[in-house]
């Protein structure tokens, strides 16, 4: 841990905002996470609070909460959209979001309303830059 | 403020060469974890961590009129220190019978030292002064600077003091204080602890802190110890049921409330707060300082509002995972009409009300 905003990974593929949370696109879908440096903030994370498939989200609206050991936080919305699926493994294994935030971690999926968004999102070395500072 | 701002302990580099998140603390720049909160909490219950807590306080009290000061100036009874080397645990009061510090005492070969909470360090020492005017004879020493403290606590903590300091550390009794070296290091230990395992509090001087700490490190690699935070700290402190002053104690918050009676003594005589305390034993108490359990996964914490049903009966001073137990825990005060274990309360997490019993604020108990 300590100064590990330097170490930490930030896959090329993915999008990031500055509340920390990313998007994986696929075709018009989106993943959406928390970052490893989120993760890292946070330590072990014991309880995530996501929406249901169906909640209609506006970008930057909450979308959940994530609450480790040390700390509570929001969980906001990177794009607007639909929520199809959420990780229901994250009820029973919320240490998935420490373990492997970009790929056994992820919190839901929405159908983008506004793929257009994605434009103002920061790229993995733009975000990167954005949490060492 | 900035970290150049902070003040350090002597072992600040080696927490930094680990890996430690570095937090202010009380003016201090501390390590609240080094791998997570979670493993350096089971290392303490099943293994052994070691705790830089070089940030609390120590004061000596020395003179003639060091005994009567000190009795006069604790809630606690210092008579039952019959001899060098005892300790107890006790609280510093208010005029007004609120809580000025908890700390513990321990009676050395001459006068006391008083070891006391960093956030209150210059507020202690104040009080302490201010009342010695009405003692002949009583000299205060501020120690803190020149002495650290490391914490070494868990189930094989004594084997691994024992192998530092030889086989005679294991037949020291609870809350008892000896002298000696440990791995060549002058230092002096006692057998306390904050976490509700078995183990030491190691005072050293500064200039010899830093080989200590990774000495105990490098002997205790196979007992399995982890260096620990003040995460772990405060999980396990909470576990166990021990209060953290500016949660569970305050000056508007008097140990009997923060149901600390057996640690309070009002029979030894005039005490500062004693009058208040009395007649808080004979009117009864406004508030009680209460276990929760919680169900669910949403965490109860400090300043959450405490209900039953629609009212509103009070206010979660400290809450968290219960790491070992496996369940949501928190303290609370509230009216004692609230506090019989068993009592169904609940807890307002973020506009949700969680359910949650009334149980023993000794969460966890080790075997």
């Amino acid at each position: 841990m300590g100064d590990t905003s330097k170490t930490l990974a930030y896959p090329a593929d993915l999008k990031y905002v500055k509340t920390h949370e990313y998007v994986r696109i696929n075709g018009g879908e989106a993943e959406i996470g928390i970052t490893a440096f989120a993760a890292d903030q946070l330590g072990d994370v014991t309880y995530v609070e996501l929406p249901k498939p169906g909640a209609k989200l506006k970008n930057e609206e909450k979308f959940g909460v994530i609450e480790s050991v040390k700390s509570v936080s929001d969980l906001f919305m990177p794009v607007a959209g639909e929520v199809v699926a959420v990780n229901s493994r994250l009820a029973s294994e919320p240490e998935l979001v420490n373990l492997d935030c970009y790929k056994e971690g992820w919190m839901i999926k929405v159908k983008l309303s506004n793929p257009s968004e994605l434009d103002l999102a920061m790229s993995a070395e733009d975000y990167k830059k954005f949490v060492v500072e | 403020m900035t970290t150049a701002q902070l003040k350090q302990t002597p072992i600040a580099s080696a927490h930094k060469e680990l890996g430690a998140r570095m937090v202010d603390f009380a003016g201090w720049y501390m390590p609240v974890q080094y791998k997570s909160i979670m493993a350096e909490h089971m290392a303490v219950r099943n293994k052994v961590g070691l705790f830089d807590v070089s940030h609390m306080g120590e004061f000596l009290v020395t003179g003639a009129d060091a005994q009567k000061f000190v009795q006069y100036m604790v809630a606690n009874d210092i008579n039952k220190l019959n001899k060098p080397n005892m300790a107890l645990y006790t609280q510093m009061l208010t005029d007004e019978g609120g809580t000025v510090d908890d700390l513990i005492v321990y009676r050395l070969d001459q006068g006391y030292l008083l070891v006391v909470n960093a956030s209150n360090i210059e507020k202690d020492w104040s009080w302490l002064q201010e009342n010695t005017v009405d003692f002949k004879s009583v000299a205060l020493r501020d120690i803190s600077e020149d002495t650290a403290l490391l914490a070494l606590q868990g189930p094989s903590a004594v084997e691994l003091m024992a192998r530092l300091g030889g086989d005679a550390v294991k037949s020291l009794p609870s809350f008892s204080y000896a002298t000696g070296k440990l791995d060549g290091i002058n230092a002096a230990w006692g057998r306390t602890g904050y976490t509700g395992e078995d183990g030491f509090e190691i005072f050293v001087s500064v200039d010899k802190a830093e080989k200590l700490w990774r000495k105990i490190l490098e002997q205790g690699q196979s007992f399995g110890i982890e260096a620990c935070g003040l995460g772990a700290r405060d999980t396990l402190r909470l576990e166990a049921g021990l209060p953290l002053y500016g949660h569970e104690l305050d000056e508007n918050t008097s140990p009997l409330e923060a149901g600390l009676g057996w640690s309070v003594k009002l029979e030894k005589g005039d005490f500062m707060g004693a009058s208040t305390l009395r007649a808080q034993k004979q009117l009864g108490l406004s508030k009680q300082l209460i276990g929760l359990k919680t169900e669910g996964k949403a965490l109860p914490r400090q300043g959450y509002p405490v209900y039953d049903g629609e009212k509103r009966v009070g206010t979660v001073t400290s809450g968290s995972q219960g790491i070992s137990v496996g369940y949501p825990i928190a303290c609370a005060f509230v009216p004692p009409a609230y506090c019989q274990p068993g009592r169904k309360l609940q807890v307002e997490i973020r506009e949700a009300k969680v359910e949650g019993e009334v149980v023993s604020k000794t969460f966890y108990k080790r075997k």
